[in-house]
């Protein structure tokens, strides 16, 4: 004992409490003996806890049912329509009548959404690696915060952005409507690479570095990759999101022809966003009709990729905890 | 307080150059462009002054305003083993990383004073810390290997160092040296992560020598490792010592005396509420254990403090 105090002064005072501390506290002391049933407060917490347990069951049970509700009207509407003829034709020539597809549509949102992809993958990951490896802590404060606001500038906004840079004085495109979708993705391809990046184990980065190799190559070669499954998984729900993006197409691609193009710098492509709004606003009902089988199709992609997704992050997060 | 360890054994002429803080024939010895010494260096017979591999001179490192440590001086000798003991928070890993620059990353870390190493100043403005890195390696208390394959955990380093020549003799001379190459010889292919916690950090000592560095740096290397897995390390260490020289932090008083040749204890200060470590004192490691100056140091290797 007289060895601990002479080595560390100060240390007394934990050791022994002062002498009041039974007293000061003897209203709150536990009998260890009482019997083991729940005291009256501890019961009044349990009923309280319960309600709001079932409070919380309710709402979570009514956004299953919300989203139950609209696959079922949507699928109970556009299910009968879908055939390989509707998947791969064109509208007909005379929009009044039945038959015909959403062919050039589905093509045309494949390939919006596949340049805006191109577009926003790497600016967003190359801005994450910027945030996560390279900024300052401010710089990377200030980066993000820029990303969440782009992601909450509302989609008609950015379309009148992008008609006056690119399509004022011009003719819509499809490459027009691309570049707003890319905006759209940026910020989530961004903030969900680098969400990925952080969870990169620090122990990780100290390997490489401890091995003598520059930054930029530990990077590529253990940083990245490690990271890659849940890149791949924001892009992809990024992209899920866009396929469904209708506001900026409506102003930068929506009119376009019956048939499949490629001419994305002159033309504006066929998408499924506009074909769905534009068949749903004539007074037709075949029109109609081929709008809820094109509104099912888009769903049914979007629930794939995203329930896909989730599960390819699942798999890879298991992987880097191991 | 600092103390410097004159190197074994000591002639008066030499303690008389060490006082007048003349350095011992630095430069003089010094590797071609600083690239690691060739591996046939390795059985020489002992020389009488040993060669100084890190000369410290009174750093004080500090993470933000709180000071880690402060006034530590010490001389790291070729081809030996020193080990660095102390409590909890004294600062050992802190002192360990400052060799390597691997503290350069962490938000608010300052250092004053000068580590020379074969010479050179570590913290002069044009040295890289890539390079530094390069030339002194690193192994870390948790084992961390890539998550790639154990041949890849092995041969990434030389690849990406531009050493792609005989890649393959080179990974097995590595995992030989190691101990490890019997174990693993058969699943080359297969997750590092397949290994246990004592393959996994020789593993990780493969691939720091791999590209065959000129220190070794290893911060607890078996404290989260079983009695039979500690040994194959320890001993490990006694064979690497003739190609590397070894630095090495343990908590563990038996693994200190057992395979180091020089021990540093560190210890905490506290003055004026601040808590932050220092070198107590440093010297042969039977002298540490048997004959320690400091009674500070006594008290601890014994059991009586810490
Ligand atoms: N990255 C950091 N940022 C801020 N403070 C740090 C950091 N790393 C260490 N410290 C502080 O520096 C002091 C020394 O820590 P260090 O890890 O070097 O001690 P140690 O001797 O290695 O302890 P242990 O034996 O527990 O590993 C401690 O007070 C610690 O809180
Ligand atoms: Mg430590």
């Amino acid at each position: 004992m007289s060895d601990l105090e002479s080595t560390s002064e100060g240390g007394t005072a934990l050791l022994d409490p002062p002498d009041h501390f039974d007293d000061l506290f003897a209203s709150e002391r536990l009998d260890p003996a009482r019997p083991l049933t729940a005291s009256r407060q501890l019961r009044r917490r349990q009923i309280f806890s319960r309600a709001m347990e079932s409070t919380q069951t309710a709402a979570a049970l009514l956004a299953v049912a919300m989203l139950a509700f609209v696959v079922y009207s949507v699928a109970s509407r556009g299910a009968s329509v879908l055939s390989f003829e509707f998947l791969t034709a064109g509208p007909p020539a005379i929009e009044e009548t039945a038959g015909g597809g959403i062919g050039p549509m589905i093509v045309g949102t494949a390939t919006l959404v596949g340049i805006a992809t191109v577009i926003a993958m790497p600016i967003g990951i190359l801005a994450a690696l910027y945030m996560t490896e390279f900024a300052s802590r401010r710089a990377a404060r200030l980066l993000r915060m820029v990303l969440d606001l782009l992601f909450g500038v509302p989609s008609i906004v950015l379309a009148l952005f992008v008609f006056e840079l690119i399509v004022a004085g011009k003719s819509e495109s499809g490459f027009a409507g691309s570049f707003a979708l890319a905006i759209i993705m940026l910020p989530l391809v961004a903030r969900a690479s680098q969400e990925t990046l952080l969870l990169v184990p620090q122990g990780l980065r100290d390997a490489a570095a401890a091995l003598g190799v520059s930054h930029w190559r530990a990077l590529r070669g253990v940083v990245l990759p490690s990271a890659l499954g849940g890149i791949i998984t924001g892009t992809v729900l990024a992209l899920a999101r866009a396929a469904g993006e209708s506001a900026p197409l409506i102003i930068l691609s929506a009119v376009f022809s019956r048939t499949v193009n490629f001419n994305i710098f002159s033309e504006a492509t066929p998408n499924i966003p506009v074909y769905i709004y534009k068949a749903s606003t004539a007074a037709n009902p075949y029109g109609w009709a081929r709008a809820w089988g094109a509104a099912f199709v888009l769903l049914l992609f979007i629930l794939i990729v995203n329930i896909g997704a989730r599960a390819l992050h699942a798999r890879g997060r298991r992987k880097m905890a191991r | 307080m600092s103390t410097e360890v004159t190197d074994a054994p000591s002639t008066p002429r030499q303690r008389v150059r060490i006082q007048t803080g003349e350095r011992e024939d630095l430069g003089a010895r010094e590797p071609a462009n600083g690239t690691a010494p060739a591996l046939a260096g390795a059985g020489q017979a002992k020389p009488a002054a040993r060669e100084t591999i890190f000369d410290v001179r009174d750093i004080s490192v500090s993470y933000g305003a709180s000071t880690a440590i402060a006034g530590v001086s010490l001389k790291v000798p070729r081809h030996l083993i020193t080990a660095l003991i102390g409590p909890s928070g004294c600062g050992k890993s802190t002192f360990l990383r400052c060799l390597n620059r691997m503290n350069d990353t962490v938000p608010g870390f300052g250092l004053t004073g000068q580590i020379l190493y074969h010479g050179n100043d570590l913290y002069a403005p044009r040295v890289d810390p890539v390079e530094v890195r390069r030339r002194i390696g690193m192994v870390f208390q948790r084992p961390n290997p890539l998550p790639k394959s154990i041949y890849d955990n092995v041969a990434w380093a030389p690849r990406n160092l531009g050493m792609k020549a005989n890649l393959d003799e080179r990974v097995e001379r590595a995992l030989r040296g190691a101990a490890l190459w019997e174990e693993v010889k058969d699943r080359l292919k297969q997750s590092a992560f397949g290994l246990s916690g004592g393959q996994q950090q020789r593993l990780c000592i493969a691939r720091a020598i791999a590209i065959e560095p000129d220190v070794l740096l290893l911060d607890e290397p078996a404290s989260a490792l079983d009695p039979i897995a500690t040994a194959s390390i320890e001993e490990l260490m006694l064979n690497l010592k003739h190609r590397f020289t070894i630095v090495i932090v343990t908590h563990n008083m038996q693994q200190a005396a057992r395979i180091a040749d020089r021990t540093a204890f560190f210890s905490l200060e506290v003055s004026a509420g601040k808590r932050t470590g220092a070198l107590v004192e440093y010297d042969e490691t039977s002298t540490i254990f048997t004959r320690p100056k400091d009674p500070r140091t006594g008290d601890y290797v014994t059991g009586r403090f810490g």
